[in-house]
Protein backbone atom coordinates (compact mmCIF):
# COMPACT_ATOMS: atom_id res chain seq x y z
CA UNK A 1 0.00 0.00 0.00
CA UNK A 2 1.22 3.40 -0.84
CA UNK A 3 2.26 5.16 2.19
CA UNK A 4 0.10 8.98 2.10
CA UNK A 5 3.33 10.26 3.93
CA UNK A 6 5.32 9.31 0.71
CA UNK A 7 3.75 11.31 -1.53
CA UNK A 8 6.37 14.37 -0.46
CA UNK A 9 8.77 12.40 -2.33
CA UNK A 10 6.87 13.25 -5.34
CA UNK A 11 6.04 17.33 -4.56
CA UNK A 12 9.62 17.84 -3.76
CA UNK A 13 10.30 16.40 -7.16
CA UNK A 14 8.01 18.22 -9.52
CA UNK A 15 8.68 21.37 -7.60
CA UNK A 16 12.41 20.72 -7.77
CA UNK A 17 11.81 19.97 -11.92
CA UNK A 18 10.54 23.73 -12.61
CA UNK A 19 12.53 25.84 -10.45
CA UNK A 20 15.55 23.91 -11.78
CA UNK A 21 14.48 23.67 -15.41
CA UNK A 22 12.08 26.31 -15.83
CA UNK A 23 13.91 28.44 -13.40
CA UNK A 24 10.25 29.85 -12.41
CA UNK A 25 8.67 27.86 -9.34
CA UNK A 26 5.44 25.79 -9.59
CA UNK A 27 2.92 25.63 -7.07
CA UNK A 28 1.54 22.19 -5.91
CA UNK A 29 -2.17 22.28 -4.97
CA UNK A 30 -3.19 19.17 -2.31
CA UNK A 31 -2.85 16.31 -3.23
CA UNK A 32 -5.92 13.48 -3.36
CA UNK A 33 -6.91 10.21 -3.80
CA UNK A 34 -8.68 8.63 -6.44
CA UNK A 35 -9.95 5.25 -5.99
CA UNK A 36 -12.02 4.62 -9.62
CA UNK A 37 -9.12 3.66 -11.31
CA UNK A 38 -9.53 7.24 -13.76
CA UNK A 39 -7.49 9.67 -12.62
CA UNK A 40 -7.35 11.58 -15.80
CA UNK A 41 -4.99 12.75 -18.03
CA UNK A 42 -4.92 15.67 -20.04
CA UNK A 43 -3.00 15.98 -24.36
CA UNK A 44 0.15 14.52 -23.72
CA UNK A 45 1.51 11.83 -20.77
CA UNK A 46 5.06 10.42 -19.98
CA UNK A 47 4.53 7.03 -18.49
CA UNK A 48 7.06 5.49 -15.96
CA UNK A 49 6.29 1.75 -15.07
CA UNK A 50 7.88 0.92 -11.96
CA UNK A 51 8.86 -2.09 -11.06
CA UNK A 52 11.30 -3.90 -8.23
CA UNK A 53 10.51 -3.24 -4.55
CA UNK A 54 7.63 -1.12 -5.52
CA UNK A 55 5.27 -1.76 -8.57
CA UNK A 56 3.10 0.63 -10.64
CA UNK A 57 2.79 3.65 -12.29
CA UNK A 58 3.89 7.61 -12.82
CA UNK A 59 2.74 9.74 -14.71
CA UNK A 60 2.93 13.16 -15.78
CA UNK A 61 0.38 14.66 -18.05
CA UNK A 62 0.06 18.13 -19.30
CA UNK A 63 -1.60 20.45 -22.09
CA UNK A 64 0.43 21.40 -25.46
CA UNK A 65 0.42 24.93 -24.32
CA UNK A 66 2.31 24.39 -20.62
CA UNK A 67 4.55 21.85 -22.64
CA UNK A 68 5.53 24.79 -25.49
CA UNK A 69 6.37 27.49 -22.72
CA UNK A 70 8.07 25.42 -20.77
CA UNK A 71 10.34 24.00 -23.87
CA UNK A 72 10.74 28.30 -24.47
CA UNK A 73 11.64 28.37 -20.73
CA UNK A 74 14.31 25.74 -21.26
CA UNK A 75 15.75 27.90 -24.74
CA UNK A 76 14.37 25.15 -26.65
CA UNK A 77 13.30 26.84 -30.14
CA UNK A 78 11.65 23.76 -31.55
CA UNK A 79 8.30 23.29 -30.41
CA UNK A 80 7.59 20.23 -32.47
CA UNK A 81 5.32 17.37 -31.59
CA UNK A 82 8.13 15.41 -31.46
CA UNK A 83 10.12 17.60 -29.07
CA UNK A 84 6.24 17.86 -26.76
CA UNK A 85 6.37 14.22 -26.47
CA UNK A 86 9.92 14.14 -25.55
CA UNK A 87 9.89 16.84 -23.06
CA UNK A 88 6.96 15.02 -21.06
CA UNK A 89 8.48 12.18 -21.05
CA UNK A 90 11.99 13.81 -19.24
CA UNK A 91 9.64 15.29 -16.98
CA UNK A 92 8.55 12.01 -16.11
CA UNK A 93 11.66 9.98 -16.12
CA UNK A 94 13.19 13.13 -13.87
CA UNK A 95 10.66 12.68 -11.35
CA UNK A 96 10.36 9.34 -11.37
CA UNK A 97 14.48 8.80 -11.11
CA UNK A 98 14.83 11.81 -8.08
CA UNK A 99 12.31 9.37 -5.71
CA UNK A 100 15.06 7.10 -5.89
CA UNK A 101 16.29 9.50 -3.48
CA UNK A 102 14.16 8.37 -0.58
CA UNK A 103 12.79 5.12 -2.05
CA UNK A 104 16.14 3.80 -3.28
CA UNK A 105 17.81 1.69 -5.85
CA UNK A 106 15.22 -1.09 -6.31
CA UNK A 107 12.97 1.55 -6.62
CA UNK A 108 13.12 0.57 -10.66
CA UNK A 109 11.97 2.78 -13.58
CA UNK A 110 11.62 2.39 -16.98
CA UNK A 111 12.01 4.52 -19.83
CA UNK A 112 9.12 7.01 -20.53
CA UNK A 113 5.67 5.75 -22.97
CA UNK A 114 4.41 8.71 -24.15
CA UNK A 115 0.91 9.10 -24.78
CA UNK A 116 -0.40 11.97 -27.01
CA UNK A 117 -3.58 13.07 -28.04
CA UNK A 118 -5.53 9.77 -26.62
CA UNK A 119 -6.86 10.01 -23.32
CA UNK A 120 -8.87 7.05 -23.47
CA UNK A 121 -5.35 5.28 -23.44
CA UNK A 122 -4.06 6.75 -20.31
CA UNK A 123 -4.97 3.99 -17.56
CA UNK A 124 -3.86 2.58 -14.00
CA UNK A 125 -2.44 -0.79 -13.00
CA UNK A 126 -4.64 -0.32 -9.69
CA UNK A 127 -7.70 1.45 -8.55
CA UNK A 128 -5.82 3.92 -5.99
CA UNK A 129 -3.96 6.76 -7.39
CA UNK A 130 -2.81 10.11 -5.68
CA UNK A 131 -2.98 12.83 -8.31
CA UNK A 132 -0.44 15.78 -7.13
CA UNK A 133 -2.19 18.65 -9.14
CA UNK A 134 0.57 21.38 -10.41
CA UNK A 135 0.02 24.80 -11.15
CA UNK A 136 2.32 26.83 -13.34
CA UNK A 137 1.98 30.30 -15.42
CA UNK A 138 -1.27 29.51 -15.97
CA UNK A 139 -0.98 26.28 -16.50
CA UNK A 140 -2.57 23.62 -15.11
CA UNK A 141 -1.39 19.59 -15.50
CA UNK A 142 -1.14 16.98 -13.06
CA UNK A 143 1.30 14.00 -11.50
CA UNK A 144 -0.20 10.82 -11.12
CA UNK A 145 1.41 8.24 -8.76
CA UNK A 146 -0.30 4.77 -8.84
CA UNK A 147 1.81 1.69 -6.90
CA UNK A 148 0.30 -1.21 -4.91
CA UNK B 1 49.50 11.72 -14.31
CA UNK B 2 47.04 13.43 -16.56
CA UNK B 3 44.05 11.90 -17.72
CA UNK B 4 43.83 13.58 -21.11
CA UNK B 5 46.86 15.43 -23.55
CA UNK B 6 46.06 18.64 -21.58
CA UNK B 7 48.69 20.07 -24.32
CA UNK B 8 45.46 19.95 -26.78
CA UNK B 9 43.57 23.16 -27.28
CA UNK B 10 40.15 21.74 -27.62
CA UNK B 11 38.70 18.45 -26.22
CA UNK B 12 36.09 16.38 -28.15
CA UNK B 13 33.08 16.41 -25.99
CA UNK B 14 29.90 13.61 -27.02
CA UNK B 15 26.09 13.88 -25.76
CA UNK B 16 24.85 10.93 -24.57
CA UNK B 17 20.88 11.06 -23.74
CA UNK B 18 18.05 9.35 -24.94
CA UNK B 19 15.95 12.96 -24.77
CA UNK B 20 16.71 14.98 -27.96
CA UNK B 21 15.78 18.08 -25.81
CA UNK B 22 18.47 17.47 -23.02
CA UNK B 23 21.30 15.98 -25.85
CA UNK B 24 20.08 19.97 -27.83
CA UNK B 25 20.00 21.54 -24.23
CA UNK B 26 23.83 19.65 -22.96
CA UNK B 27 24.88 21.42 -26.06
CA UNK B 28 23.48 24.88 -25.82
CA UNK B 29 23.89 25.26 -22.34
CA UNK B 30 27.70 23.84 -21.72
CA UNK B 31 30.06 27.14 -22.03
CA UNK B 32 33.40 25.08 -21.34
CA UNK B 33 35.46 26.80 -24.41
CA UNK B 34 37.74 23.86 -24.89
CA UNK B 35 34.94 21.61 -25.55
CA UNK B 36 33.75 20.67 -28.88
CA UNK B 37 30.69 18.67 -29.36
CA UNK B 38 31.55 15.85 -32.08
CA UNK B 39 28.55 14.13 -31.72
CA UNK B 40 25.55 12.87 -30.26
CA UNK B 41 24.18 9.55 -29.29
CA UNK B 42 20.24 8.42 -28.06
CA UNK B 43 21.24 4.87 -26.45
CA UNK B 44 23.88 3.10 -25.16
CA UNK B 45 24.31 0.95 -28.62
CA UNK B 46 24.63 4.06 -30.34
CA UNK B 47 26.81 6.15 -28.03
CA UNK B 48 29.44 3.03 -28.25
CA UNK B 49 29.44 3.10 -32.17
CA UNK B 50 29.84 6.91 -31.74
CA UNK B 51 32.59 6.87 -29.58
CA UNK B 52 34.85 4.37 -31.89
CA UNK B 53 34.23 6.87 -34.69
CA UNK B 54 34.58 10.09 -32.65
CA UNK B 55 37.09 9.09 -29.89
CA UNK B 56 35.70 12.05 -27.71
CA UNK B 57 38.00 12.44 -24.66
CA UNK B 58 34.80 13.39 -22.55
CA UNK B 59 31.17 12.03 -22.33
CA UNK B 60 27.98 13.31 -20.28
CA UNK B 61 26.41 9.95 -20.48
CA UNK B 62 22.48 10.00 -19.34
CA UNK B 63 21.55 6.03 -17.66
CA UNK B 64 17.80 5.33 -18.28
CA UNK B 65 18.19 4.61 -21.98
CA UNK B 66 16.50 1.91 -24.50
CA UNK B 67 18.48 -0.74 -26.27
CA UNK B 68 21.96 -0.45 -23.89
CA UNK B 69 21.69 1.56 -20.50
CA UNK B 70 24.17 4.00 -19.33
CA UNK B 71 26.14 1.95 -16.89
CA UNK B 72 26.78 -0.63 -19.34
CA UNK B 73 27.57 1.99 -21.85
CA UNK B 74 30.11 3.23 -19.23
CA UNK B 75 32.01 0.11 -19.09
CA UNK B 76 31.83 -0.88 -22.61
CA UNK B 77 33.61 2.98 -23.56
CA UNK B 78 36.34 2.47 -20.60
CA UNK B 79 36.94 -1.09 -22.20
CA UNK B 80 37.71 0.82 -25.52
CA UNK B 81 38.99 4.00 -23.74
CA UNK B 82 40.34 3.81 -19.69
CA UNK B 83 41.32 7.90 -20.16
CA UNK B 84 38.05 8.75 -21.42
CA UNK B 85 36.20 11.60 -18.64
CA UNK B 86 32.63 10.75 -18.51
CA UNK B 87 30.30 12.79 -16.46
CA UNK B 88 27.24 11.02 -15.69
CA UNK B 89 23.81 12.75 -16.26
CA UNK B 90 21.00 11.19 -14.95
CA UNK B 91 17.33 11.61 -12.51
CA UNK B 92 18.26 8.36 -10.80
CA UNK B 93 19.26 10.30 -7.44
CA UNK B 94 19.94 7.32 -5.05
CA UNK B 95 23.69 7.14 -3.84
CA UNK B 96 24.14 3.66 -4.36
CA UNK B 97 23.61 4.59 -8.49
CA UNK B 98 26.29 7.17 -8.64
CA UNK B 99 28.53 5.11 -6.71
CA UNK B 100 28.11 2.33 -8.95
CA UNK B 101 28.50 4.61 -12.04
CA UNK B 102 31.52 5.48 -10.34
CA UNK B 103 32.66 2.26 -9.80
CA UNK B 104 32.87 1.32 -13.43
CA UNK B 105 34.65 4.07 -14.50
CA UNK B 106 32.49 6.89 -14.79
CA UNK B 107 34.32 10.64 -12.81
CA UNK B 108 31.51 12.57 -11.98
CA UNK B 109 27.73 12.74 -11.80
CA UNK B 110 25.29 15.89 -12.33
CA UNK B 111 21.62 14.42 -10.85
CA UNK B 112 18.86 15.96 -13.03
CA UNK B 113 17.22 18.15 -12.93
CA UNK B 114 20.10 20.80 -13.60
CA UNK B 115 20.42 24.46 -14.07
CA UNK B 116 23.59 25.93 -16.80
CA UNK B 117 25.54 26.55 -14.14
CA UNK B 118 25.34 23.28 -12.06
CA UNK B 119 26.28 21.53 -15.83
CA UNK B 120 29.28 23.96 -16.53
CA UNK B 121 30.13 23.64 -12.69
CA UNK B 122 30.20 19.94 -12.77
CA UNK B 123 31.80 20.19 -16.89
CA UNK B 124 34.65 22.11 -15.30
CA UNK B 125 35.36 19.61 -11.87
CA UNK B 126 35.52 17.03 -14.66
CA UNK B 127 37.94 19.09 -16.84
CA UNK B 128 40.05 19.78 -13.70
CA UNK B 129 40.86 16.00 -13.35
CA UNK B 130 42.41 16.60 -16.89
Amino acid sequence: MFKEAEIRTFIEGTTAYFESSAQQSATVGSPYLVTDGNPGAYEYTGVISITGTRKGVVYFTAPRGMLTVLLMRMQETDTSDENIKDLVGEVANTISGNARRDFGKNFVISVPTIIAHDLEKVTTPYSRSFVIPINWRTHSAKLVVCLE
Amino acid sequence: MPRVNSVKNSLKLMIVDDSNIIRRRIERSQQIDRLEVVGAASNGRAAVEMFRRTQPDVVTMDLTMPEMDGVECVEEIIALNPDVLILVVSALADKATAVEAIEKGANGFLCKPFTDRQLNDALEELLSEA
